[in-house]
């Protein structure tokens, strides 16, 4: 059943850019590599998030570092994806390593303020980045280039999302499957008691958070590409938790939370702003200035309401 | 580096020192005896501002439209805890902070759509000019008078805390939920009632700044950061640690920004160092932050022992 759910559903993500192409909507092709793109970002969170149970609240550093990195080597006149984006999530990866050897020391609410801390070193280090446009940001040249493949092309770069995409999920649902993922998910259930059975439980959570962390170098490395310009205010702490609201919208701790929740926000913000609903417009005439109400109150709402996220409405399963 | 300087600069950090702490008193409060993290705090700072603009045009009179400002808030704020945060008090720290992520979003459209994205909140005319404190130092009137109003509020604020009974009911629910309750205290009322003190003192926070800063959509969204992190480096629930930590984060952040890319200019060369200056001067509190939690992961104070 879930496997023909997805095998419907990667279909239809092959076919959309020609579908849309068919309809000349090409822009929702773009849209669509965003949501993945974020997808991806929200995704990886997730790991830390929802298996490992660590209440990271600075991931908009990985993807910040991730997209720096990238946009940095167009700049600097080395357009490779293939050394860019490795790069991207090395770095992040690195960076994670550090902030998760300090930061794993505290626990609870100390861990969410000592991660928003070092998220926040980054974002304002990148806020002084004179060379590369300051708090203003820089537009970039042009995007990443592939042997075989132009990324410039909106359809091209939707298949590379798509193909990354695919292969993280697969990758980060193999390792939440797998024995490690195991060990994450009993150190978030009970983390004294793994400790006791004799498993580094700090190594464990650290190697979990720089996983994460280089996927969302990854991520960040795509939006990028994407957007075609670096910015610091993709690493300000609203952004972090715009990821978190991603991942809790869609279900913490479910292998497709991040997509869904990606999809859900993004479309909802897409669908406020872009498509006049005339009872509504009728009602209040200005409704779509003020999407980010409407995004509060759902969220305030799933918080309080249906904490298992919309994933959760899906699974009838107590949650393992 | 002159004294004059030197003193200026002083003064302005304990001018942002004094307001931080009015910020992170209600924070603490809330977060020591609730465990609960408020991150719509900074939006009830914003309210706060909107509120005393709104008030002071509305009255002619600064004095009279800041003092009307903070019931007015206090009343928003325990609306607020009675209607949504009460709900979350049981909840995990994710739902918490995410919640409140949520109304901060809410808020912030709330106050766009009801003001706009900023209004015009201006020094009183009588306390526009600067005043000569000592031959060569000219320190703006109102400046003096916010740090004024901040250590006035600091006193009441530490005498209300620490000689008065409900300031020892506060302390007994900071350290000890449970202990407290059973002792009969009422802690649903005295937490209703510690909100609607600290969203009181948010509103004279974002009234005092408001002219200094600017009152706008979002102003709430940073210095927030600011504020969790005077209380962790202060210790969570300790007002004594939010004030030394509200204190030495205004003065680490002022004299990092006036006085670290000067110094790097004696050892690095022009380029790198005003670059690595700012960089370094706006990173600085956060590098404290880390390195008080690396020392003592409790803060300077923990108010639970």
């Amino acid at each position: 059943m879930q496997r023909a759910a997805t095998f419907i559903l990667l279909l239809a993500a092959l076919a959309l850019p020609l579908i849309m192409r068919a309809f000349d909507l090409d822009y929702y092709t773009s849209f669509a590599s965003r949501v993945m793109i974020f997808a991806l970002a929200a995704g990886s969170l997730n790991l830390i998030l929802g298996y490992a149970g660590m209440i990271s609240f600075g991931h908009a550093a990985f993807v910040g570092v991730g997209t720096y990195t990238a946009g940095v080597m167009i700049i600097e006149g080395v357009p490779s994806a293939l050394i860019g984006w490795p790069l991207a999530m090395l770095i992040a990866g690195l960076l994670a390593l550090a902030i998760g050897a300090m930061s794993l020391r505290t626990r609870g609410v100390y861990f969410i303020m000592i991660t928003l801390a070092f998220a926040q070193m980054i974002y304002y280090l990148t806020n002084s980045m004179k060379a590369y446009g300051g708090d203003e940001g820089l537009s970039l040249p042009g995007r990443s280039t592939l042997p075989l493949l132009d990324l410039k092309d909106d359809t091209s770069f939707y298949y590379v999302v798509l193909a990354i995409l695919c292969v993280s999920m697969l990758l980060l649902s193999r390792l939440v499957a797998s024995r490690f993922g195991r060990v994450i998910v009993a150190i978030r259930e009970n983390e004294p008691r793994m400790e006791a059975i004799g498993y580094p439980t700090r190594r464990y959570k650290l190697v979990c958070f720089v996983i994460a962390g280089a996927f969302g170098g990854l991520a960040g490395a795509l939006l990028a590409n994407h957007g075609n310009y670096i910015n610091p205010s993709i690493l300000h702490w609203t952004q972090s938790g715009n990821l978190m609201i991603m991942v809790v919208l869609g279900g913490v701790g479910y292998r497709y939370g991040g997509l869904i929740g990606a999809l859900t926000l993004l479309g909802l913000e897409e669908f406020i702003a872009n498509h006049k609903v005339e009872w509504m417009a009728d009602l209040w005439p200005k409704y779509q200035q003020h999407s980010l109400l409407g995004v509060g109150i759902i969220l305030l709402v799933i918080v309080l309401y249906a904490p298992r996220g919309i994933a959760g409405w899906f699974d009838r399963s107590p949650r393992g | 580096m002159s004294v004059v300087l030197i003193l200026e600069q002083s003064l302005n950090g304990l001018q942002f020192g004094l307001m931080l702490f009015l910020l992170a008193a209600g924070l603490t409060l809330v977060f020591g005896i609730m465990d609960m993290i408020n991150l719509a705090h900074g939006s009830i700072y914003m309210i706060g501002a909107f509120l005393a603009a709104t008030l002071v045009a509305a009255t002619g009179s600064f004095a009279l439209g800041v003092v009307l400002a903070i019931p007015a808030t206090a009343a928003i704020g325990m609306l607020l805890e009675v209607s949504i945060l009460r709900r979350l008090y049981a909840r995990d720290h994710m739902s918490q902070v995410l919640a409140t992520f949520a109304l901060i979003l809410i808020c912030n459209e709330a106050v766009r759509i009801i003001w706009g994205s900023d209004m015009a909140l201006g020094t009183p005319a009588a306390l526009s000019g600067p005043i000569e404190l000592m031959p060569g130092l000219f320190y703006p009137a109102y400046r003096l008078l916010v740090i004024g109003v901040g250590l006035t509020v600091a006193i009441l604020l530490y005498f209300i805390v620490a000689k008065t009974r409900i300031g020892m009911r506060v302390r007994a629910g900071a350290s000890n939920r449970e202990m407290a309750a059973a002792m009969g205290v009422d802690i649903k009322l005295l937490f209703t009632l510690v909100f609607g003190f600290g969203a009181a003192l948010c509103a004279v926070a974002g009234a005092m700044l408001g002219p200094i800063f600017a009152v706008q959509v979002g102003m709430g969204d940073n210095i927030l950061i600011l504020a969790f992190v005077v209380i962790v480096i202060g210790g969570i629930g300790s007002i004594r640690g939010a004030l030394i930590g509200s204190v030495l984060v205004g003065f680490v952040d002022t004299f990092g920004r006036a006085f670290l890319p000067a110094l790097l200019r004696e050892i690095l060369p022009p380029q790198i160092a005003s670059a690595a200056g700012t960089a370094l001067a706006s990173i600085l509190i956060y590098v404290l932050m880390a390195a008080v939690l690396f020392w003592k992961p409790q803060g300077l104070f923990p108010a639970r022992g």
